[in-house]
């Protein structure tokens, strides 16, 4: 991965830069230490490392401020980093540049049921916001997989999804404000706890920029009552395509679930040789859950089981009990980590219209036969958001290399079909040189122009989401 | 009057403007705008229907009215119930799906499902400069790059104009049903209306309308949709719940949220209009300040009290005392509002959009710059000049 060459004039001031964000933050929270920075050189991309001149943990909107006014004034890159759980390289250190980490700021600063929103310090995890309001009936909806780890921050950063996505939206459509200090250390809020921020929705701008606009510290999260109960079935297929056709046909028989989840041949046997989730022996499987009471569960499942019926499944498993519910997902939220106990993988992340589930399930088995490597299949099928994973070995030489130039194939594939390159990790460092396949040139200046807006001297989270040739004048 | 017929003549045409360029769809909304029309409806048709990936992609000139009886066909609808404005505004022409998108206009329903913003899945449009910029795309999941998406919409044409849309649709629901409550007060209304989206009952229209935009002395309405049996149940618990005089069903529950979503209580009525976004829980206590500063006033509740369209006595906003009132007492609740309605002087003291503050104002005028540094785009708009 080519990042920029570190700026030597950036490292020459490192003491002095030390120094004067001793003088605003707490001693232990200035990181100047090799030995100590390293613990910042990756997120969860862990191909690619690099430790940050200096990291620094600010426990408040005032002390990020101050280091940003800091920052700017020394001309020094600032890498923002909520829990470092990005698959992207969405917080990839520079070697000149200050990991700004908003670990420290996890405080709830207000819940309110009647308006259903909670306000938080930007630091907090995910799952801890549902935490926060559970004992009385609410939930924050967005739950990527990473929900235990992954900081409220790096969600609104990434505009990160979930499973449950396609009945509640992503993280966008449940962000309702935030308090963002910009690059020179200035403080602004957008939105609140009302609905439609006034003006330009700057929010709907911030959220999903990937930390290159500004550093958020609090946001208004709307939350929402918990339903009645939820039910997953389970259905097995003779193959992927026809998993495919009845994703389709659920979708337009307008029953809406909560989730439609994939797994092909390969990740079934993966995980049942991990998890022993008790998965039928097929092709593919689809784990469709509804929400309601008992009478509007068995009400939609009826739809959905008579849906599956026609397309001849192999197994149609209803949940009977909660355990038999949380069986049936086991499989599938420990399918990632049972691929990773027999092989290395790179998980993609690409999104399909629905419609072409079934042609880009064949080619991309077309791709695996053609580079030689496994791809195994698990994903958000109801809004079409794949994450394939291919399957390598570090060890064999030059396999990484092929593993690499087949994932961009499966992305262009995406693309092509009428998809995008991302649907929920983000761009990063990892998807950076793929975006002129999705945009034409005047595109990416359109963002770009907004990246000029509100960091003019393009310091904040360098080298990520633009090509760097195409990005290469701004940050000079 | 300029009409271009694709986008390549979009951006011609804008290229070749050297004066202020007022952007319009149908014209429904009675906007404050300078400069020669340019017209949208020419950048007209629907480009492409998967009722099976619910997505649908349409030029921004095609009348909304064309894109719901394509998607009835299909059992399908946009789901965040874009208001009509004609009655309101007492205008004429068609609503259009880019001055839908441009305004970021969301009915009743985006209390439940979110706003136009929410279902919009990907834009083309051509920038102050005619050059021709697509983001997002027509899947449900994207975030490949910034999501000028969200930007564009709601930005009222001074960014760009659009040209092509890509939208999330939604099935209609089998059923549905409207709880009617008469004779509850504001703060009463919406306390029951708050505790109404806190249950899990899908609740998807929560609203109230004064005595003078009602029968009965105020009446509070809550929709459920869905299949038949959980409307059933959930309109049954809600009632046992909130209690209820009456349970529309059908096209009776449809009329009377095609009347919130409207305002039509409004439209026959004298009066400055004002469009009020706030907390729900301090909706009542705002529009009491109202009253007790003198401000007179007439209130459709939607959103479970976050939305609130203010019909102003006609004697008593002569002088646009109105406008001060409401947008300082929002300065204090926080929210703001947006001027629908008003005679020519009071249009012209009083800036239709809420002033923002300082640092953000910077930030919109840089992006504005940006996308249409000669200031052609419905100049002074969205701020002052």
């Amino acid at each position: 991965m080519q990042m920029p060459v570190p700026d030597p004039r950036i490292l020459s001031q490192k003491d002095a830069l030390v120094g004067a964000l001793r003088k605003v933050l707490p001693g232990d929270a200035v990181i100047s230490d090799p030995a100590e920075t390293r613990a910042y050189e990756c997120d969860a991309l862990t191909a690619y490392r690099c430790p940050p001149m200096i990291a620094v943990l600010p426990a408040s909107t005032a002390e990020v401020s101050a280091v940003l006014r800091l920052c700017h004034r020394y001309g020094v890159p600032v890498v923002p980093r909520g829990s470092g759980t990005s698959l992207a390289g969405g917080a990839l250190p520079t070697a000149d540049c200050v990991i700004l980490g908003v670990a420290r700021m996890n405080k709830v600063l207000e819940r309110n049921y009647p308006d259903r929103f909670i306000r938080v310090e930007s630091g907090m995890t995910n799952l801890s916001v549902t935490g926060a309001v559970e004992e009385d009936g609410f939930f924050y909806a967005p739950d990527p997989s990473s929900q235990l780890a992954c900081a409220i921050a790096g969600n609104i950063a990434m505009n990160s999804g979930g499973a449950h996505c396609l009945k509640y939206g992503v993280t966008t459509n449940n962000l309702l404000g935030v308090t963002m200090v910009m690059m020179d250390g200035d403080v602004v809020e957008t939105g609140g706890a009302h609905l439609d921020p006034g003006g330009l929705d700057l929010l709907g701008l911030i959220c999903g920029s990937e930390g290159q606009l500004g550093v958020v510290t609090e946001a208004t999260l709307r939350i929402l009552p918990k339903p009645e109960g939820a039910r997953p079935v389970l259905i097995g297929f003779n193959s992927n395509e026809v998993a495919g056709a009845c994703v389709r046909d659920i979708i337009e028989a307008g029953v809406l679930p909560v989730a439609i989840e994939f797994m092909d041949r390969p990740c079934i046997e993966a995980t049942e040789a991990f998890a022993h989730a008790g998965y039928p022996d097929c092709e593919a499987l689809l784990i469709v859950e509804v929400e309601g009471s008992d009478a509007e569960i068995d009400e939609q499942l009826a739809v959905i089981t008579g849906i599956a019926q026609r397309h001849d499944p192999v197994e149609l498993r209803q949940s009977q009990s909660a355990e038999e519910s949380g069986r049936i997902w086991l499989g599938r939220k420990s399918a990632f980590g049972a691929m990773g106990q027999i092989n290395d993988y790179m998980c993609l992340d690409g999104t399909i219209p629905v419609s072409e589930l079934p042609t880009v399930l064949k080619r991309m088995s077309d791709l695996s036969d053609e580079y030689g490597l496994k791809v195994a299949n698990v994903f958000h099928a109801g809004d079409g958001n794949l994450h394939p994973l291919i399957l390598f070995d570090t060890n064999t030489d030059g396999q990484l290399d092929t593993c690499e130039a087949m994932g961009a194939e499966i992305l262009k594939l995406c693309v092509e079909v009428g998809g995008c390159l991302t649907g929920e990790h983000g761009v990063g460092v990892e998807k950076r040189d793929l975006m002129t396949h999705q945009y034409a040139p005047a595109d990416l200046e359109a963002q770009m122009a907004v990246k000029d807006v509100f960091d003019p001297a393009w310091l904040l989270n360098p080298a990520k989401v633009f090509p760097l040739d195409t990005s290469d004048a701004r940050r000079a | 009057m300029l009409r271009p017929e694709s986008e390549a003549e979009l951006a011609e045409m804008i290229r070749a403007a050297h004066a202020p360029l007022a952007i319009r769809g149908g014209a429904t909304r009675g906007l404050p705008l300078q400069g020669e029309a340019l017209d949208a409806t020419g950048l007209h048709g629907i480009r492409l229907y998967e009722p099976g990936a619910l997505t649908l992609v349409v030029g921004s000139g095609t009348p909304v009215n064309e894109i719901d009886t394509i998607l009835a066909e299909k059992d399908q609808r946009l789901a965040f119930e874009p208001m009509d404005h004609r009655a309101l505004m007492a205008t004429q022409g068609e609503p259009t799906i880019g001055g839908v998108a441009a305004a970021n206009i969301s009915g009743p329903r985006r209390i439940q499902v979110g706003a136009a913003r929410d279902h919009m899945l990907g834009v083309r449009f051509v920038t102050g400069t005619g050059d021709i910029v697509k983001n997002g795309g027509r899947v449900m999941k994207n975030v490949t790059g910034y999501d000028l998406v969200k930007l564009m919409a709601g930005s009222f044409g001074t960014l760009g104009v659009l040209s092509e849309l890509s939208l999330k649709v939604q099935a209609i629901p089998e059923a549905e049903a409207t709880l009617i409550l008469r004779g509850q007060d504001m703060r009463t209304a919406v306390a029951d209306l708050t505790r109404a989206m806190g249950t899990a009952f899908d609740v998807s229209g929560a609203a109230w309308l004064d005595a003078s935009a009602s029968d009965g002395g105020g009446e509070r309405r809550i929709r459920v949709e869905g299949m038949a049996g959980s409307v059933a149940y959930r309109s049954e618990r809600l009632a046992d719940l909130l209690g209820a005089d009456h349970v529309a069903t059908g096209n009776q529950s449809a009329v009377l949220w095609q009347q919130v979503r409207d305002v039509t209580p409004f439209a026959n009525r004298p009066g400055t209009v004002w469009k009020v976004s706030t907390r729900p829980s301090i909706s009542a206590d705002f529009c009491g300040a109202l009253t007790s500063r003198g401000i007179a006033h007439s209130v459709i509740a939607d959103w479970s009290g976050g939305l609130l369209w203010l019909c102003l006595d006609a004697e008593a906003d002569t002088q646009a005392a109105g406008a001060a009132a409401i947008r300082q007492e929002l300065a204090r609740y926080g929210g703001h509002a947006t001027l629908i309605r008003a005679n020519p002087d009071i249009r012209a003291k009083v800036a239709t959009f809420q002033p923002q503050p300082p640092a953000l104002e910077r930030i919109a005028a840089g992006l504005r710059e940006k996308f249409d540094p000669r200031q052609i785009l419905n100049p002074g708009l969205m701020a002052p000049l």
